[in-house]
């Protein structure tokens, strides 16, 4: 292959997702049909990175089979990922619990639509809840990664890799259907090739691939345990990792938002990208406010988020739900200033247009209502 | 006269524990053929010297500590999703035995479609069945192998049609399968039956190193405390009663001698 060619291509996110694995070294694809992500699967069908990387791509019989696949190649020190949507990310909380119980490497991407249930296959945010809180049984959390671009797309599958295996925790990468379906130039990076059985060896001691067993202490890999001191003291344990990625891993980017802003938006994903608009508007108005984006939604950005609840009148969260992310956004302000709610769900998506009425609505009553602090609405 | 000391030499052994069998006390009960099973997969894999390349896959069920009794690279699936596991295990990792360890609950009950499609997508992987028609570690429920007319804790009144369908036979569905290579039910109830059960595990794991596809060995045992006999009782209605529903033998074959 050529590392050299075709570096700068005009692409869907789905399929950047794609090509981002093939690049970074990826062990192994499994993943079953959904929309609005099949273009995923779809890319890697056709590119058969079986027959240049190696990389092994299997569509599997349901998500639940997929999450179990993904566990599987974890527990075997490989690096393995699958994509979904919204029902199919649902079928897969309980390999989600079992993955991070057992600190595996896993990667996912999740690419939202309109719920719940079946719900519409128009994009959506409302996975917020599911991706950063899970509903897997069990102390864990999941880093999650949260890419506004195609761009970021494939930045993130490299991001995801070295998180990942640095931490020993299933990193998810949520986003929607606007930015897995919508075409963007993008730069792709320089293959890695896959890491070797030696490489692997030495990575991932803990790994149940049989490698030197003759001169080691044979591994098992289990979350189950019947004495409830030594299971606390597994959750304490990854509770005191969780704490580390806390300190070091929180990613958020600022936008017009460096000259002490007296409003401040909060939004990631497509949200995002829709507010930069809105607050291009603003601004030509006078207005002086700027935008919090996090890149990981889990560790969160609760100082940053706290600094500037610390200045501004009010702080406006825009998702495409019905209010998800605004409840971490209200936890990191802790009453200092207000906090609103603006989105479209079901699959739809606010334009810029709204958002601005939604923001010019909670500005004027910052300024002529007197509320008390800690006052709050939708 | 000969002496204990002249007698015990190694020249004189005629049976040894194999090495892989740890000395971690077993929970399974007495009668129970888990440990046969075990005892088997550990002889083979040290006589196949393949101690490095094997990844094995444990249930959940009574065999859900079965990691800690063999010394070999084990993962602990979710309920049923031991196939799924072996999949990605064997795909990434062509050269190696990866098996299976499965009960009837957990394979052809909340399993069923991962098992199947392994099977049926002729995955390299050996399946170990063990079919005790009843659900051992959680206390003697109903299995999808539970026999007509069987009392369990919930069928106190005996397995019936109207109220709880017909027991499942996932090893003749395996055998109708084109990726699975062999199918076959054995028992380890008597000295004949455990050698014929180890030439069948043994036949799977070849098969499985060799990239043949899939193997399905089911072992109908016996649960004696499920089925509130002795373990002298239980092989004699084990006999009487499962094996004319669930008949030893091969199933399939397509394997050259």
């Amino acid at each position: 292959m050529d590392a050299q060619q075709n570096d700068v291509l005009l692409l869907k996110g789905n399929e950047v997702i794609a090509k981002a694995a093939e690049r970074y070294g990826y062990d192994g694809f499994f993943g079953y049909p959904i929309t609005p992500q099949s273009e995923v699967l779809e890319t890697l069908a056709a590119d058969k990175p079986w027959e240049t990387t190696g990389m092994v791509v299997l569509q599997a019989e349901s998500e639940v089979a997929s999450i179990n696949m993904l566990y599987g190649a974890g527990c075997t020190g490989k690096l393995a990922f699958t994509s979904s949507s919204s029902p199919g990310i649902a079928l897969m909380q309980e390999g989600l619990s079992y993955m991070a119980g057992n600190e595996l490497p896993g990667v996912i991407v999740s690419v939202g639509r309109g719920g719940p249930g079946l719900g519409t296959i128009q994009p959506g945010q409302s996975d917020y809840f599911q991706a950063v809180y899970g509903g897997g049984n069990g102390d864990y959390h999941l880093i999650v990664l949260a890419p506004n671009s195609v761009q970021e797309m494939c930045d993130c599958m490299g991001k995801a890799k070295e998180l990942t295996f640095k931490w020993r925790v299933p990193v998810i990468i949520l986003t929607d259907g606007v930015i897995g379906q919508m075409m963007e130039k993008v730069q792709l990076p320089p293959y890695t090739p896959r890491r070797t059985d030696e490489e692997i060896r030495q990575q991932c001691p803990w790994a149940t691939n049989g490698i030197g067993l003759k001169s080691r202490h044979y591994n098992s890999l289990s979350t189950l345990e019947f004495d409830p001191l030594v299971m606390e003291e597994r959750n304490r344990k990854m509770a005191e990792k969780y704490a580390k990625i806390e300190a070091e891993e929180v990613d958020y980017e600022l936008y017009r938002a460096d000259d002490d802003p007296e409003f401040l938006i909060v939004a990631y994903g497509i949200s995002s990208r829709v507010s930069m608009k809105t607050i291009d508007l603003l601004r030509e108005e006078g207005i002086k406010v700027g935008m919090l984006r996090p890149k990981t939604l889990w560790p969160f950005p609760n100082k940053p988020i706290s600094k500037f609840a610390e200045t501004v009148k009010g702080i406006l969260c825009v998702e495409q739900s019905e209010g998800q992310m605004v409840n971490d956004v209200r936890l990191a302000v802790e009453g200092q200033t207000h906090v609103f709610h603006y989105g479209r769900s079901g699959g739809m998506i606010s334009s810029p247009y709204e958002v601005m009425d939604a923001f010019k609505k909670m500005a004027r009553e910052c300024v002529t209502k007197n509320w008390p602090k800690g006052y709050w609405m939708k | 006269m000969i002496t204990k000391e002249q007698l015990i030499q190694p020249e004189n052994r005629v049976y040894g524990k194999p090495a892989l069998m740890n000395d971690t006390p077993m929970h399974y009960c007495p009668g129970c053929s888990h440990g046969l099973v075990h005892k088997l997969i550990a002889e083979i894999i040290e006589e196949m010297g393949i101690e490095e390349d094997t990844i094995a896959i444990c249930p959940v069920g009574c065999a859900v500590f079965a990691y800690r009794y063999l010394s070999v690279d084990w993962i602990e699936a979710s309920h049923g999703r031991a196939p799924a596991c072996a999949t990605a295990a064997k795909r990434l990792w062509p050269k190696k035995l990866v098996f299976t360890y499965q009960g009837d609950g957990d394979m052809a009950c909340i399993g069923t479609g991962e098992a199947i499609h392994a099977m049926n997508r002729g995955e390299n992987i050996a399946m170990i069945f063990i079919n005790n028609a009843i659900y051992g570690m959680t206390g003697g429920q109903m299995a999808p192998t539970t026999l007509m007319g069987m009392k369990t804790a919930t069928c106190p009144y005996g397995r019936q049609a109207d109220l709880h369908g017909y027991p499942l036979h996932i090893t003749d569905i395996a055998a109708t399968l084109e990726g699975t290579c062999y199918v076959t039910r054995q028992s380890v109830h008597t000295v004949a039956n455990i050698r014929k059960t180890k030439r069948a595990i043994r036949q799977a794991f070849e098969n499985s190193m060799k990239g043949l596809g899939c193997s399905v060995v089911e072992v109908v045992s016996t649960c004696a405390s499920g089925w509130k006999k002795t373990p002298e009782e239980s092989n004699k209605w084990m006999e009487e009663n499962m094996f004319p529903y669930y008949p030893l033998g091969d199933l399939k074959n397509t394997v050259e001698p």
